[in-house]
């Protein structure tokens, strides 16, 4: 198993490598011109070229390319070039930030799909296997930002409930912190929750049909601890892995609630670089978010690995 | 919460200072760049540097310059030289003395520094002297009428001489303002609190400044409306009815020094050959069909007043012949044939925003009746300007966040080199005249240059003006006696909560 | 992106087609679904000559009007008829919904389908490349490819396509890996038959079932991301509606006018959701183990 976590390990540097390839093409293929863009209205052209030098934009791209990677290999990440702001401190203050509203969105979603998946498998192709299923469906359907804006105006502003954006590190005020939370994390939620329900359901229904279930059943063992019991231990494998595989998405995935909410994270930074063309902004932050991608995969291959030795040979 | 509690119990044990113990939380637009005077770039960065930093001058609600840093100032016979008296006893944040030789060290950088995007704005310096421990003396190159009105904004901003030679000065900015710098979280909030030693300090009640970014409009008012902002700015014409609505808040619109325009691709490569570029009467054509009244109703809520001239009407050189035209459908047609063209295909460029492209959609419509087939393209800020520059265009709209001086709405996008002239449109009598007019300290004279270099732009139309920019700020009733200023500056002078 | 498929241990040999479909016909929800997606698709063909005003010319007298006899789901902020406009914007969306999922699919399937079933180094650099752009922010990932390709309703399609793929070469590749270790295509390997008919008989419908699952998740993923390209300017091109940048314009209005903001808004919902129950009828129709 070591064996088989070391060669995963080994396998993340070259998905990296092209990580950091893409990304620094991406960037390249924006339209546009960092430097007018860091100018502004001042077009001397002394200023320009001095701009242009100073982040090394005139060098070839191959060049500019090494230029970054070694630097980040050596912990810098350059500054950004909109506020100054060293990338790595950014990194540092967002990340808590984002981790927070990932974590809350999943528990969010483990709350909601999990029951509602074995519910509807139970009860399959009943009224209330529909009535879960289009539920559940219903929050995935919903398109977030609307979603948002919907509990925006009604709680914050009709029923002065909850505030309506912001962010309150739970250092300051764990209470505010909570409150100020609460909605991002069940609009992000609520999209997972139907998939987590989708999945949790099949899993249930594939481990029920399975000989032991049923010969648990045959046996005339009652129904209601046959599924807790057995079922749903079995069944859980596969959430928990997927799970860990949504947290990674998650993380990646919580660009728009952050920007409706206004919460400064991860998806909020890199979404403002992008238009401001902050170059050294972008490059580091989704090179740190694939980081936390690609460690989330492997930790949900080992997992699945772990659970499923029929794999362990041909992975 | 239970800090802003603390900070009120803290006050009520303290009985002098209990009434200016609280914290003023404004909703900003965006996130500001750099906070660096000298190299910062940003609208919203100027509302910060406003509070944080002090300026030579200030400018008054009817755009008349009145002391701050200095006291009074003085113009050379020649106009080739402009000295200052400054305010005796005024502290920079970090205790060091705001004097001349602080003066002479922040222009001086604002001029050399590579990186400085003031340097157009004080080409005119030719160097900077220290007559003595309050006396500054700026020497010009060439007369420059211009030059008082760059020193009451960003140019004009003293920095402590000690913290400006140090690399992080955009992240811990240290100035003379009535408020210095505490922290800053990205994307999230900057946040001032009071220094004590400031010269007026009497007249500032906040202990806290708290500036959040919320780029959201309809977010930015539901924070107002709930309470965890006092003041807001820019509110968008489409949120106005709301902030009308609600008997807790205080709708402050006022009519900027900015506008809104068309800038036509008349002269900028391949793209400019066209009948649009090269014919004014085609030009022509397209202002007649614009309803400016509807852009002002349909999209604008009302605060969005027609404009048919770079300056706004609180000008002196405003000039009501050069009013926006009215719409005349027949007008337009009939100076199409003249022109001899049927219809007229153009691509009309917008920056991404729901607003813009309302505008856009209505002119594309409007225009369609007289014979302008018009194709829209709405286009991310930032890969706009390179188009612009390149030529790559047809029709561009631009918004200009407007100047004190007449020079900064005009010059710059009309003259043949005008730095921001992404049209190309030149025409030598124009810059004669423009040029002439930077150097004139006298308001009737300079009028008068104005007046002619319009009574040409009005018939060439480089760029067609749809309306002035106005400031919509919203507060809550709480926050008393907050005057909007034309310059879309808050200023916090006085600025109080309701006891 | 906000789910992936299940990776499914069922597998099932070629079988007969109307046994799937009168499964799916029993399936309720199935056919619910499926007539959801159907009277949508119906409405995206034949609504535009349905409807009742022109979708693009601005009436400044009939500004934001709510629903009544005159305009059924109201009009918009310049005045247009919400009605005429969704109905043109059906084909907008459901194309930008259907046609990335597609281009994610038919470039995405057979990648997986080669790494799966080659293996080794061809699998190797398959997979790494495709954990490379799955690591990146798929709205990140978009955004930079619409905005090369340059603004256009097709190009932003091809965009969210490509942003969409690597789903399904790793979804593919996952499903291959199971099958391939069955009895039935070991047999079919050792009889001799050529590599690319055992992939598209035996392995292909094998497959095929949690493509179809997470096809329906994406798509909806694909009609709001087409949202929020059309909302930089690089999607829908206005004035041209589509449903995506109609809800983003009313989320402007959403205190004064929201009747904007529901209609598109529920439109949006039910196709997704129509496009959601006929992935599961779908996923239980052609899942072998389900009788």
């Amino acid at each position: 198993m070591l064996r088989y976590i070391g060669r995963r390990i080994l396998i993340a540097i070259p998905t990296l490598i092209i990580v950091s390839l893409l990304v620094f093409a991406l960037q390249k293929l924006l339209p546009g011109d960092p430097v007018l863009t860091m100018a502004g209205e001042e077009r001397d052209p002394q200023v320009l070229e001095y701009l242009r030098q100073k982040y090394r934009l005139d060098d070839p791209i191959p060049v500019q390319y090494f230029a970054w990677i070694g630097s980040a290999l050596t912990g810098n990440l350059g500054i950004s070039l909109r506020t100054d702001i060293p990338v790595l401190d950014l990194i540092m203050s967002k990340l808590p930030v984002t981790l927070e509203l990932a974590i809350m969105a999943m528990i969010v979603a483990l709350a909601i799909g999990i029951p509602a998946g074995i519910i509807s498998a139970v009860k399959k192709g009943t009224a209330v296997d529909y009535t879960a299923n289009v539920i559940a469906l219903s929050g995935l359907s919903i398109p977030n930002f609307w979603l948002g804006i919907m509990l925006i105006m009604l709680i914050s502003v009709r029923w002065q409930l909850l505030p309506a954006s912001g962010y309150v590190p739970p250092t300051e005020d764990l209470w505010l912190n909570i409150k100020t939370m609460i909605m991002p994390a069940f609009v992000l939620g609520t999209g997972l929750a139907a998939s987590l329900m989708r999945h949790t359901r099949s899993a249930m229904l594939g481990v029920m049909r399975s000989d032991y279930i049923r010969t648990a059943r045959a046996k005339g063992l009652l129904s209601r601890k046959v599924i807790l019991k057995h079922a749903l231990r079995n069944a859980l494998i596969p959430i928990v892995t997927l799970s860990t595989l949504l947290f990674g998405e998650l993380l990646a995935g919580a660009v728009l609630t952050e920007q409706i909410f206004t919460i400064p994270g991860f998806g909020k930074l890199i979404v403002d670089a992008v238009f401001n063309r902050d170059y050294a902004v972008v490059q580091g932050v989704v090179l740190c978010t694939a980081v936390g991608f690609i460690f989330m995969n492997l930790l949900a291959d080992v997992l699945y690995v772990l659970v499923n030795p029929r794999l362990r040979h041909s992975a | 919460m239970k800090k802003r509690l603390l900070l009120a119990m803290a006050a009520g044990l303290l009985v002098s200072t209990a009434a200016s113990a609280q914290t003023l939380r404004i909703g900003l637009n965006e996130d500001p760049d750099v906070l660096d005077p000298h190299r910062a770039r940003t609208f919203v960065g100027r509302i910060v540097f406003t509070s944080l930093c002090n300026k030579l001058v200030d400018i008054t609600p009817d755009l008349k310059f009145t002391p701050e840093l200095a006291t009074e100032w003085q113009w050379g016979d020649d106009g080739k030289s402009l000295t200052f008296k400054l305010r005796p006893g005024v502290k920079f944040h970090d205790g060091e003395p705001m004097n001349a030789a602080a003066v002479k060290a922040n222009i001086d950088r604002a001029r050399t520094l590579p990186d400085s995007l003031r340097k157009s704005e004080l080409t005119s310096v030719d160097n900077v002297e220290a007559v003595d421990d309050l006396t500054v003396k700026v020497n010009l190159s060439r007369a420059d009428a211009t030059l008082l009105s760059q020193l009451s904004d960003r140019a004009g901003m003293m920095m402590s001489p000690k913290a400006i030679s140090s690399a992080d000065f955009g992240q811990k900015p240290v100035c003379s303002g009535p408020y210095k710098f505490v922290e800053r979280v990205q994307n999230d909030r900057i946040v001032l609190e009071k220094f004590a030693d400031h010269w007026d300090a009497k007249s500032f009640n906040f202990e806290r400044i708290v500036f959040q970014p919320i780029p959201d409009t309809t977010v930015r008012l539901a924070n107002l409306r709930s309470g965890n902002l006092d003041l807001i700015e820019r509110l968008a014409p489409s949120d106005v009815p709301a902030a009308k609505g609600d008997s807790n808040l205080v709708f402050a619109p006022i009519s900027g020094i900015g506008y809104q325009g068309l800038t036509i691709n008349t002269n900028n490569g391949q793209r400019a050959k066209s009948p649009l570029g090269q014919d004014k009467r085609v030009r022509q054509a397209l202002e007649l069909s614009i309803d400016r009244n509807v852009i002002n109703e349909v999209v604008g809520a009302g605060i969005y007043p027609p404009a048919g001239q770079p300056f706004p009407e609180a000008s002196p050189y405003n000039n009501p012949k050069f009013k926006a035209t009215q719409r005349d459908v027949a007008k337009a047609k009939q100076l199409l044939k003249e022109a001899g063209v049927d219809r007229v295909k153009l691509e009309l460029t917008f920056g991404t925003g729901t607003t813009a492209q309302q505008i856009a959609e209505i002119i594309q419509a409007m225009a369609a009746e007289t014979g302008f087939d018009i194709t829209l393209r709405p286009t991310e800020f930032a890969a706009m300007q390179k188009e612009a520059q390149a030529g790559n265009f047809d029709v561009n709209v631009i918004g200009w966040s407007g100047r004190v001086d007449p020079d900064g709405n005009i010059h710059p996008f009309v003259t043949c080199k005008g730095a921001l002239n992404d049209g190309k449109y030149c025409n030598e009598q124009v810059d004669k005249l423009l040029n002439d007019a930077r150097v004139i300290n006298d308001e009737a004279k300079r009028k008068q240059l104005y007046d002619q270099a319009q009574e040409i732009l009005k018939q060439d139309l480089p760029i067609i003006y749809t309306y002035y920019q106005p400031w919509p700020f919203v507060h809550t009733k709480k926050v008393q006696n907050f005057k909007p200023y034309p310059d879309g500056m808050i200023r916090l002078k006085g600025v109080k909560f309701a006891s | 992106m906000t789910a992936t498929a299940v990776i499914a241990d069922e597998v099932a040999l070629p079988r007969k087609r109307s046994r799937v479909l009168s499964k799916f016909l029993k399936n309720k929800s199935a056919v619910v679904g499926g007539a959801i997606v159907l009277f949508f698709i119906l409405a995206a063909l034949i609504g535009p000559y349905l409807a009742p005003y022109d979708p693009i010319k601005p009436s400044f007298t009939s500004i934001r009007k709510p629903p009544s006899e005159l305009f059924w789901f109201g009009t918009d902020e310049l005045g247009r008829d919400m009605l005429s406009r969704m109905l043109w914007g059906a084909r907008a969306s459901i194309m930008a919904g259907v046609v990335s999922v597609f281009i994610a699919i038919v470039l995405g399937v057979p990648f997986g389908l080669i790494a799966g079933y080659f293996g080794g180094w061809i699998d190797a650099s398959i997979s790494r490349a495709t954990d490379a752009m799955l690591a990146i922010p798929f709205l990140i990932f978009a955004i930079a490819l619409a905005a090369f390709l340059g603004p256009s309703l097709t190009n932003a399609m091809i965009a969210i396509g490509l942003s969409a793929m690597p789903i399904f070469i790793r979804l593919t590749r996952g499903q291959v890996l199971t099958v391939k270790a069955e009895d039935f295509v070991e047999g079919a390997r050792a009889i001799g038959l050529p590599d690319f008919w055992i992939m598209a008989r035996y392995i292909f419908p094998n497959v095929l079932p949690p493509i179809l699952v997470q096809g329906t998740l994406t798509i909806a993923t694909a009609i709001i991301a087409e949202a929020s390209l059309s909302f930089l300017g690089l999607g829908q091109q206005p004035p041209n509606p589509s449903w995506g940048s109609m809800l983003n314009t009313a989320k402007n209005f959403m205190d004064q006018a929201p009747w904007m903001s529901i209609f598109p808004g529920s439109a949006i919902f039910l196709i997704v959701l129509g496009f959601n129950l006929l992935g599961d009828g779908l996923r239980d129709a052609l899942d072998p183990r389900e009788q």
